[in-house]
């Protein structure tokens, strides 16, 4: 996206608050309470893989470098960084400690959410020493943040079933494993957060963060939350809420009640779409565009990171893609919901490929 | 095998115009489109006629369309340098003025979908406007010197009342250029080795080391992934832009401040193409000085690989003198010294490649194979062994 089409996006975005910050864009834009509107960049499943000693991964690596990299180049400077969990693939020291050696380059502050990746080899140890609580809150002019940790399982197939914590790691990893296990934030996490929201006005905007998307997406692959519902229902009451969530590796979008999801893509590789699934009901949120086929000799097509211009409570997330156009997706205050701002009308995608 | 031939009365024309390099000219005029090539696009608005062609010969040519009366497009891009200026680095303009980039050549810039390194012109005729303007180029004020002449001369008075049918103040820079655009769309140039051997057939046309290195080029050495070849035709181009670690590798630590910086010099309305070319910090943010891309920082257009080897020094800082140190290049995954860091904006696709030394010969002289006849003669910059740096 060039500053031409900025310009008219900026000018033809008729709808409150559904404007732009683009990174080293200079389009500054007021609002009512322009104190109150600020940007963070959100970077996440970087998935760094050790291979022995100190070989690593070489294409995972460079995924999160370069997002390091650019997120660094943003003007005006994001807020703070967010981070959003599986930066390890196997979640052992080496991986973490890599993980956290590239990241430790981001200019600002960085708040960070725990993914499966980074868990289930010790549970959280080693990464709680290196980024702190996993669940916790924090207050960002005059917007509520959560963090959850989302990927939490049945205590059986914790604790129980593996014989070794190793292969308990592996188990997890796979992303179709039958052997795998649903996702929950669990009873005591959901107590925290009731008790953790009683002091926030419903008139206060709530942006969550989790791993795993805090809806019922589809369960073969674990792109799922256990006790998502109860979830939503602790956030119901507010006026407005926000979720992101990274895991999937894809774009996603939509919305539940009073509740605006919009996913992460990855730094290291896009998963497909789990179109094919076709059991009971579900809330599969609308995949509106899809991304164009990953060309694997462009190691980071289908790859990317956000930033995200929260304004009046309301989110706009810039997807930054290789290979790719730029996309957005913002609060359409107009319909109520998260909309790609380029592709949501049909007539304006862009067809699928269809010469290789 | 051929594409269809429709088009290719643009190179029949071409025959009269470029006497002094008739070969592929000429056998593409009299035979369809040169081997390896598909038929030249032209736009409906600017159509191919001899006497265009013709016209645009001579304005290329001429010197004193600069300010010193020295420069003419042809001072460097030379018909006996392959259309480039060889063995210069960059560019050098009026005065001796220096570029931050090598001149690229102009064969087959027909089949190109932007110009310039970085890509900032669509087209052919939006692209010739520029360099008699810039200041280390062709250095004048503007382009009115230009209109002066054309409008006077009487050789120019009488071409352009054939050409365009327009005289006086009739004439204006747009005639000037699409008459340069006409000219430089019958510089295309095929039927190499390589093309007789691919799309010809003819199994003897090529060395067994090309044969062995064309094999490299496809499969391990991953080049024709930007470098397209086609079911019938090679451009050996993408037309995309990318960071393969040229040029941006020496500004990695002044990234953070010159980015930045430069977007607000550009959002305050410096003429982006004076700063690319006269700072050479500043030009080796590519692509992204255009778009204000991230994904396009240090990202510079895919060159043909047709003529390579008698364009020489390489890649669009001139930073490379021969292919051999071009693949030394690529093999080290996009450092030119294999313990250098790799920049943070890297394209995906590069990546060390685990070539053999005598996979490394093989591609060289597989890019060799791709010089078309008439530049046979030409010394080539193959390089068995490394070049130095400049």
């Amino acid at each position: 996206m060039n500053l031409q089409s900025r310009r008219s996006f900026l000018k033809s975005a008729g709808t409150a608050g559904a404007v732009a910050t683009l990174p080293l864009s200079l389009v500054e834009v007021a609002f009512a309470k322009p104190e109150q509107n600020f940007t963070f960049a959100y970077i996440s499943d970087s998935h760094i893989q050790q291979i022995e000693g100190t070989k690593f991964v070489r294409n995972w690596d460079r995924g999160l470098i370069r997002a390091v990299a650019e997120a660094n180049l943003l003007q005006p400077r994001p807020d703070f960084v967010m981070y959003g969990g599986d930066l390890a693939q196997l979640g052992n020291k080496p991986e973490l400690d890599h993980g956290a050696d590239m990241l430790g380059k981001l200019r600002g502050k960085v708040h960070h959410v725990m993914g499966e990746h980074d868990y289930y080899l010790d549970l959280g140890e080693y990464w709680s020493k290196l980024f702190g609580p996993q669940w916790y809150s924090f207050d960002h002019k005059g917007v509520h943040f959560v963090v959850l940790n989302s990927i939490l399982t049945y205590d059986e197939w914790t604790f129980e079933r593996w014989p070794t914590a190793e292969q308990r790691m592996l188990e997890m990893a796979g992303l179709d494993n039958p052997n795998g296990s649903p996702f929950m934030v669990g009873d005591k996490q959901r107590a925290w957060l009731a008790k953790d929201l009683a002091k926030v006005a419903k008139s206060t905007p709530v942006v969550v963060f989790s791993h795993s998307p805090l809806q019922k997406i589809y369960k073969g692959w674990n792109f799922w939350t256990d006790d998502a519902e109860q979830v939503q229902q602790l956030l119901a009451p507010f006026d407005k809420v926000t979720v992101f969530y990274g895991h999937v590796h894809q774009i996603q979008y939509n919305q539940i009640g009073n509740i605006a999801f919009t996913s992460a893509m990855a730094t290291a590789w896009p998963w497909p779409y789990p179109e094919t699934y076709a059991q009971a009901e579900s809330h599969l949120p609308k995949l509106t565009v899809h991304m164009n086929r990953a060309d694997p000799f462009f190691e980071r097509d289908a790859t990317g990171w956000q930033f995200i211009d929260v304004h009046t409570g309301r989110a706009a997330t810039h997807f930054n893609l290789y290979n790719n156009k730029v996309r957005t997706v913002a609060f359409n205050a107009a319909s109520g919901r998260p909309e790609d701002t380029a592709y949501q009308d049909p007539a304006a995608r862009i067809a699928p490929q269809s010469h290789f | 095998m051929h594409a269809p031939r429709t088009l290719w009365f643009v190179a029949a024309c071409a025959a009269a115009a470029w006497a002094a390099l008739p070969a592929t000219a000429a056998a593409a005029g009299t035979a369809g489109p040169a081997l390896g090539l598909p038929p030249v696009p032209v736009p409906a608005d600017n159509p191919q006629t001899a006497e265009k062609i013709a016209l645009g010969d001579k304005l290329f040519n001429d010197k004193r369309f600069s300010a010193t009366g020295e420069v003419a497009c042809s001072f460097c891009h030379d018909s006996q340098k392959g259309f480039a200026d060889g063995p210069l680095v960059t560019a050098e303009g009026i005065n001796k003025a220096k570029g931050t980039r090598n001149s690229p050549t102009v064969l087959n810039s027909a089949y190109f979908t932007s110009l310039f390194w970085d890509g900032r012109s669509p087209d052919l005729e939006e692209q010739a406007l520029h360099p008699f303007v810039n200041p280390i180029e062709m250095g004048l004020p503007n382009h009115d010197p230009i209109l002066a002449i054309v409008r006077t001369d009487p050789e120019y008075v009488t071409a352009f009342s054939a050409v365009f049918g327009k005289s006086g103040e009739a004439i204006t820079i747009r005639e000037v250029t699409q008459a340069i655009a006409a000219f430089e769309r019958t510089l295309v140039s095929g039927d190499s080795p390589f093309d007789r051997y691919y799309f010809g057939g003819d199994k003897s046309a090529l060395s067994a080391a090309a044969i062995r290195g064309f094999d490299v080029f496809l499969s391990k050495g991953r080049c024709v992934s930007c470098h397209t070849i086609e079911q019938d035709h090679a451009l050996f181009t993408d037309n995309r832009f990318h960071n393969i670690g040229v040029g941006v590798n020496r500004i990695q630590g002044d990234i953070g401040t010159l980015a930045p910086a430069f977007l607000r010099a550009k959002a305050e309305g410096i003429d982006v193409d004076k700063v690319v070319l006269a700072d050479p910090k500043v030009s080796e943010l590519g692509r992204f000085a255009i778009t204000d891309t991230l994904d396009e920082l240090g990202a510079f257009k895919t060159s043909t690989l047709r003529n390579i080897a008698i364009t020489a020094p390489f890649m669009h800082d001139g930073s490379l003198a021969t292919l051999r140190d071009v693949v030394d290049h690529y093999n080290n995954g996009g450092v030119t010294v294999a313990t250098d860091p790799v920049n943070d904006f890297l394209s995906g696709g590069i990546r060390p490649l685990d070539l053999t030394e005598s996979e490394i010969l093989d591609l060289v002289a597989f890019l060799e194979s791709l010089t078309s006849p008439e530049f046979a003669a030409t010394p080539s910059a193959g390089g068995t062994t490394k070049g130095t740096q400049p």
